[in-house]
């Protein structure tokens, strides 16, 4: 497959007179793991959600594999695409919550299998049989038959990122995935991505854990202001930012 | 719906005004069986969280029982069961004595979780200063319930005025009775059983609204 | 004493009167059973299509179905069921008592078991719902596998109490003829001289039907009470 996996083209987002994304490019190869950081109201989260439409653009355009995303081209304008095949998309794109919003009334291993056998329409035992898999992944498959209340954050999260892989995406997208957790339950959520990036995962990851984006990332991009401000590898971006706006925001996470 | 035969539509004063001369003891059976319903719940309340042995035991029965039974089983009884022990009533104060028993239950349960919502503090903070238990109810606990208590009492009275309408069962002159006679009389039956609903609407709509607007203020104090 | 002697005469008299009221009572809570569960079923249907009218995003919709919670909650139950018994003959609808019974106070119900609804699904939080739209699915399949078995469980409770009350309104297909128990237990008190006796039996029978969900009611309060469900914000 030639050409970038995921690509953004002159993305803006408002949320009424307040101006979120102020035309974002983005270029993803396949394979390739890019962390998205910058201060809080950068608009790194709108961004990630926009690539999923979760939000819609208020301009600017969306390609995953080539595919425009929430759009269709018909004669030349661009006309909204339909809740079917939009539903179709968000299958190749894997979401993890912050909050993790699994569904309180099923089993981490129901919470898995929905989306195999209601939505891509795999029979029963085998959708069930792909979660449990899954969960065996995220080293949850011990706890298949719990409900999300008797789980911990980290646990809860893990389940998360398993319910995104048992759609086998093309492409994950992490939003803060472990912002919302106790810091003693981190670990366990980041072992796991490290685990899919070196898996060889295309993934976006929005994360405040600067240490944890330079091991797992091979593309940082700095976000300030709705805008991309600096892009290129954890070395030279973390060690060697060229802008000062960077490098103030690195400043500011001494622990970074 | 097809034509209104003759002078159907041009009736519609007529009718509205036996209607609403219904509508009168629609709202004299209402305030009637609301008084009982109000004094017995708080008598029943105040038994609920009194310390007298089974007084407990016997207001929880009582409420089950009026909570359970139709209001139009409760109406019946009072009625025609109690000629069997020479008690005659006529329709009216057997309206109102029906339906407030059965009110009173639901009075009974709403003044009881008025009251257990600020029991315990609030009680305590006034004895701490010095009152007695007495005084306490009367300017401490009391008023408060009474603030939280208002929008469900609403809402009951809203229930209890549709509920007159089992009155005609027993020939009390209220407005679905005298619609009945009318539609006997005039065979223009969907229209003034129509009628009927938009007059019971009217009734209800602007008290709803009401109730509303106490439960937004209530929650805001909150 | 002179009370107690009194007391011990009115049961008396049940016994006697067991041969030949039971089986006509019986009879009478079948029908009874028949209209209230018809009528909760058929408020069921309605309640779930009218919440799902008022969550719509589209203006008409929203309104109409606020429209039709107004009025079947403005009106009294017995009113449409005249309506609906009575009032159509002329033009030609004639319907009898018990399928009246049951389109009316199904309709009554719908006004209130749709807010219950949708009080339920606003309930569910939009982070799951959106959680929903990440694996792909679409509205309707998020309705229905992730905001109506949760909404349904918070309903559960009120939803016990509207049957509750559906039971206790169908005592109103009396008065338009359906042979339920008050209409029996009215008959029996005019021919016999009992009134007070089979009235009694009557309001005891719906006591004894409506009891078990009373408990059942507050059983699940308090169960929910402790947690259901973990609380994601």
């Amino acid at each position: 497959m030639d050409g970038p996996l995921l690509k953004t083209e002159g993305l803006c987002k408002d949320f009424g007179p307040l101006r979120v994304l102020r035309g974002v490019d983005l270029a993803l190869r396949q394979g390739q793991k890019m962390a998205l950081v910058g201060p809080s109201g950068s608009g790194k989260t709108t961004l990630l959600r926009c690539i999923n439409r979760l939000e819609v653009p208020s301009a600017g355009h969306i390609r995953l594999d080539g595919e425009l995303i929430g759009e269709k081209l018909d004669n030349g304008r661009y006309v909204r695409m339909s809740e079917r095949d939009l539903a179709r998309q968000r299958m190749e794109m894997g979401f993890v919550f912050q909050n993790f919003y699994l569904w309180p009334h099923l089993t981490a291993l129901e919470n898995v299998a929905l989306g195999p056998w209601r939505v891509r329409g795999l029979p029963r035992e085998e959708a069930f049989h792909l979660a449990r898999n899954v969960l065996d992944q995220v080293h949850m498959g011990h706890k298949a038959g719990e409900y999300p209340e008797r789980l911990s954050g980290g646990q809860q999260q893990r389940v998360g990122i398993a319910r995104a892989l048992a759609q086998q995406p093309k492409l994950l997208l992490f939003d803060e995935p472990t912002s919302a957790l106790d810091p003693e339950l981190v670990g366990e959520v980041l072992n796991v991505i490290h685990e899919l990036a070196q898996e060889g995962r295309s993934m976006v990851l929005v994360t405040h854990e600067i240490r944890f984006a330079r091991d797992v990332a091979d593309e940082i991009v700095f976000m300030d202001d709705g805008v991309i401000v600096e892009q290129g590898p954890p070395a030279s971006v973390l060690d060697q930012p060229k802008h000062e706006r960077t490098r103030r925001f690195l400043g500011q996470l001494r622990t970074g | 719906m097809e034509a209104k035969g003759g002078g159907g539509i041009d009736n519609i004063p007529y009718y509205l005004g036996i209607l609403l001369q219904g509508a009168g003891i629609t709202v004299t059976i209402t305030l009637g069986a609301l008084a009982i319903a109000v004094v017995l719940g708080l008598v029943l309340a105040a038994f609920k969280v009194s310390r007298i042995p089974f007084a407990r035991g016997f207001v929880d029965i009582y409420v089950e029982i009026f909570r359970d039974i139709p209001p139009l089983t409760s109406l019946f009884i009072i009625y025609f069961g109690l000629t069997y022990i020479g008690i005659r009533l006529d329709p009216i104060p057997a309206a109102i004595v029906g339906l407030g028993l059965n009110g009173s239950a639901y009075c009974a349960e709403i003044f009881r979780s008025g009251f257990a919502a600020l029991h315990h503090g609030q009680r305590e903070a006034a004895a701490a200063i010095g009152m007695t238990p007495g005084m306490a109810m009367r300017h401490v606990v009391l008023p408060q319930a009474l603030r939280i208590t208002l929008p469900p009492l609403g809402n009951y009275g809203i229930g209890l005025l549709k509920d007159t309408a089992v009155a005609s069962a027993v020939a009390a002159p209220e407005i679905l009775y005298r619609a009945r006679n009318l539609a006997t009389e005039t065979f223009e039956t969907p229209l003034i059983y129509l009628l009927v609903a938009v007059l019971y609407f009217c009734l209800t709509f602007p008290l709803a609204r009401l109730v509303d607007r106490l439960e937004r203020k209530r929650r805001s104090w909150s | 004493m002179k009370a107690l002697e009194n007391l011990a005469a009115f049961f008396a008299v049940y016994g006697g009167k067991w041969e030949s009221w039971s089986g006509e009572m019986w009879r009478a809570l079948i029908v009874t059973l028949e209209i209230t569960g018809g009528a909760f079923a058929l408020g069921l249907v309605i309640g779930l299509i009218v919440a799902v009218g008022r969550l719509s995003t589209s203006r008409l919709l929203s309104n109409l179905s606020l429209a039709y919670v107004e009025i079947t909650r403005g009106v009294p139950a017995l009113a449409i069921l005249f309506l609906i018994y009575f009032g159509l003959v002329p033009l030609g609808v004639i319907i009898d008592a018990v399928p009246a019974a049951i389109i009316g106070l199904g309709l009554s119900a719908g006004g209130y078991i749709a807010e219950i609804f949708r009080a339920g699904i606003e309930a569910t939080h939009k982070g799951q719902r959106e959680a929903g739209l990440a694996v792909g699915m679409t509205g309707g399949a998020i309705y229905r596998y992730v905001i109506i078995p949760q909404a349904t469980r918070i309903a559960l409770p009120p939803l016990l109490n509207t049957l509750i009350s559906v039971l206790k309104d169908s005592s109103l297909a009396s008065l338009i003829s359906a042979p339920d128990i008050m209409l029996r237990a009215k008959d029996i008190s005019s021919t016999e001289f009992l009134p007070l006796h089979i009235l009694v039996l009557a309001g005891f029978m719906y006591f004894l039907l409506a009891l078990p969900l009373s408990f059942a009611v507050r059983i699940l309060e308090a169960r929910m009470r402790r947690g259901l469900g973990a609380r994601l914000t």
